[in-house]
């Protein structure tokens, strides 16, 4: 099963590597990882998205609370929570396209924010499987350039992770 | 107003701070500001080894002896690399240790500089933890953590990697009593109301086990762990990490349980319904393929510091997490308020049963064998010593025969590398423990392969008059090898083989030792009893001795506990 791991870590030199190095030296998966400082710049808030077995997610969790740099992690997947991802898409974009492309865009709350003759450039944002429907949606040979930041998650309500 | 100090100067201080009397190492560029420090002073004493890799396993013998924080210091580069065997070795056995390394100056790092290596880096899947000293204002404080980090909760190495203008650069010095840190802190107490439940499930016990591992020696249990066996009449086995914590001579006692473990051990665990861990990790030479062991329908009790040790590899009913040493002291204090006693005739037909396992007497060998047997070696050593030597070993067939033939009644009495398996342990940890023990008798038990890993440091001992006895069971065959090759790879034996040997008398010689070759089994005693007589000699005793003999009981990989090749 897929689940999301949001983690407080030590914001110091080294932080995300033993964390990266964790998952590869264990065998785990990480299908997406983002990290940036809080508002304490003190700390890092890291999220990891991983997919594997309850047990197997266990493990992860403990193994990460064992690396003396991460001081606080939940699974996101224990209570309600949101989750985001941004995703800039670089589409084709010529003759009766443009008014299709624009469409889907705006049905899927994206906005246009680089146009040229030949593309759009579309900011968009909501959980991973909505980016992936709206990749899904585009005619794949449109594409022509995706970045994506991974996902960011949050509790829902009084759910808080703060030291 | 204090004066300043360079960072050499601090972390000497810093290591007088913590009382370290003794460390393991080897001078380089990078580390010789350190060097000039250590050499100004006499409150540290520096043991000047031939490798680095043997720095960190003497520091490792040195901590596993003495349950202090054992230091090793290396230059930067080679040193480090050298040291890596080491450091992993003490990671897979949760030793508590210190490693000083140093580092090209701040200025040079990235740039491919000479004896430059990402330490940090290259050490980061072998320690508990590293750092990277870019400052010398942090220089004390982050020493202070690296001692606080190796010395609690689950222990391990830390490395402590500082660049050669960090150990110049000066500023005032002043070393913390106490460090906190908001993302380090280990759990020491059990959970009370697990304790209680596993208390409970302990009372319900008809066909009880405890299984005892490393953590019983590194908490310092071993007290607590035998007074609550003997409260209850529970059999006990010990791990190979855990031998010494309860004593081997009792009637309770199991002997070592696992791939080469006893006969009754390894069935009392299969056939178990209470299974009390404590401070063991259910590996793989331990219990084998997990799958045949969850077959059996037991309740597991698991005690250790280490959450993620919990449910790993076997899932565990009732887990506590906390030093092995409070909850043992919380269970036994429950027990002794406690009227209510585990099913007394229950437990009397368990202990017939594994009276009847232990009738197979799994660990017979030919004693009338014209041939030296490696196992009537370490009996000897045994009868001799009165079981009361520090006995380290390197990685082989020797290392099983000593730990199932010498009966460790004492903990940190048996040294010996079980989770990396690293050949080329034994001499350098041997030097550690006779440093941390001067008045002890030390004995490493080796082969004519592992000694030649590390045999280098016959030059440290005779530089120091560190007087081991040095147990060498010669049989001109990477012995574990040899076996696995004779059981699964139909007796082709691919480069097992040890041609070329040196004459290892004359080795032993050439350092100024003492050298004993031993070929008839007669001589056997008297060669051991001669050895110890040499109280301030090394005695390298090389016994030519049977090459077909094979560790029995053995448990092939990926099959279960019970399903063991016997003799």
């Amino acid at each position: 099963m897929r689940h999301i791991i949001s983690l407080l870590l030590e914001n110091e030199a080294g932080a995300l590597s033993r964390v990266a190095g964790l998952f590869s030296a264990r065998g785990y998966n990480i299908e997406s990882l983002s990290v940036a400082p809080t508002e304490d710049p003190t700390l890092s808030r890291m999220t990891l998205v991983t997919i594997g077995s309850d047990e197997v997610v266990e493990q992860v969790t403990k193994q990460l609370n064992k690396l003396i740099e991460v001081v606080k992690i939940i699974d996101l997947n224990d209570g309600n929570h949101i989750e985001r991802e941004l995703m800039l898409v670089k589409v084709r974009a010529v003759g009766s396209d443009r008014e299709e492309i624009k469409r889907l865009a705006e049905i899927f709350r994206g906005c246009i924010i680089d146009v040229t003759d030949k593309s759009y450039t579309i900011e968009l944002t909501g959980t991973s499987s909505k980016l992936d429907a709206f990749l899904d949606a585009v005619e794949r040979s449109a594409v022509l350039e995706t970045v994506r930041t991974g996902a960011s998650g949050i509790g829902r309500g009084e759910w808080i992770l703060k030291v | 107003m204090s004066v300043e100090l360079t960072g050499a100067e601090i972390t000497i201080r810093c290591l007088q701070e913590e009382g370290v009397q003794c460390i393991f190492g080897y001078p380089g560029g990078a580390v010789l500001f350190i060097y000039d420090e250590l050499f100004k002073q006499d409150k540290v004493r520096h043991i000047l080894v031939r490798h680095e890799q043997a720095a960190v396993h003497a520091a490792d013998g040195y901590a596993r002896s003495s349950d202090k924080v054992g230091v090793a210091l290396v230059t930067s580069g080679p040193g480090v690399t050298n040291a890596v065997t080491g450091i992993a070795t003490a990671y897979m056995d949760s030793i508590p240790m210190v490693v000083i390394s140093g580092q090209v100056p701040t200025s040079a790092i990235g740039l491919d500089a000479f004896q430059e290596v990402d330490a940090v880096g290259i050490t980061r899947p072998c320690v508990k933890h590293n750092f990277l000293v870019k400052d010398v204002t942090e220089l004390a404080q982050t020493i202070k953590k690296a001692f606080y980090i190796a010395s609690t909760g689950r222990p391990g190495p830390v490395l402590v990697d500082i660049p050669k203008d960090v150990s110049q650069q000066k500023t005032k010095f002043f070393y913390p009593d106490k460090v906190t840190m908001r993302s380090y802190n280990p759990v020491v107490k059990g959970h009370a109301r697990q304790i209680k439940k596993a208390a409970e499930l302990i009372l319900s016990a008809k066909r009880p086990i405890i299984y005892a591992g490393g953590g019983v020696i590194l908490s310092n249990a071993a007290s607590q762990l035998t007074e609550l066996t003997q409260m209850l009449n529970f059999p006990c086995t010990n791990t190979l990490m855990g031998l010494g914590g309860y004593p081997a001579t009792d009637k309770q006692s199991l002997g070592m349980l696992g791939m080469h473990g006893t006969y009754e051990a390894n069935m009392a665990m299969q056939y178990c319904d209470v299974l009390v861990a404590v401070g063991a990790r259910f590996d793989d030479r331990v219990i084998g393929n997990p799958k045949h062991f969850s077959n059996e329908n037991r309740k597991i009790i698991h005690i250790d510091i280490d959450p993620s040790s919990i449910s790993k590899r076997v899932k565990v009913d009732v887990p506590i997490v906390g030093d092995v040493l409070d909850v043992l002291k919380e269970l036994i204090k429950l027990f002794k308020a406690e009227k209510e006693k585990p099913d007394q005739v229950a437990l009397k037909e368990w202990w017939k049963q594994i009276e009847l396992w232990r009738e197979r007497d799994c660990l017979k060998f030919d004693r009338d064998s014209k041939i030296i047997k490696p196992q009537m070696v370490i009996e000897k050593l045994f009868n001799i010593t009165k079981g009361d030597a520090f006995v380290t070993s390197d990685v082989g067939q020797h290392q099983m025969w000593a730990a199932q033939f010498y009966k460790f009644d004492k903990p940190r009495r048996w040294i010996n590398s079980g989770g990396l398996g690293t050949m080329g342990f034994g001499m350098p940890a041997a030097m550690g423990v006779q440093l941390a023990n001067p008045k002890g008798k030390v004995a490493c038990i080796t082969g004519e392969a592992s000694i030649q890993m590390c045999i280098q440091e016959l030059s440290t001992c005779k530089q120091y008059k560190l007087p081991l006895k040095i147990i060498n069971l010669n049989n001109r065959y990477m012995g574990m090898v040899r076996q696995w090759q004779e059981f699964f790879h139909g007796n082709r034996y691919a480069e097992s083989y040890m041609n070329a040997l040196p004459d290892f008398v004359k080795l032993a010689e050439s350092y100024g030792h003492i050298g004993m070759k031993i070929e008839r089994p007669e001589d056997v005693e008297g060669a051991l009893k001669e050895a110890f007589k040499l109280k301030d000699q090394l005695v390298f005793m090389d016994f030519i001795t049977d090459q077909t003999e094979n560790v029995f009981p053995m448990v092939p990989g990926g099959k279960g506990l019970s399903e063991m090749i016997l003799v």
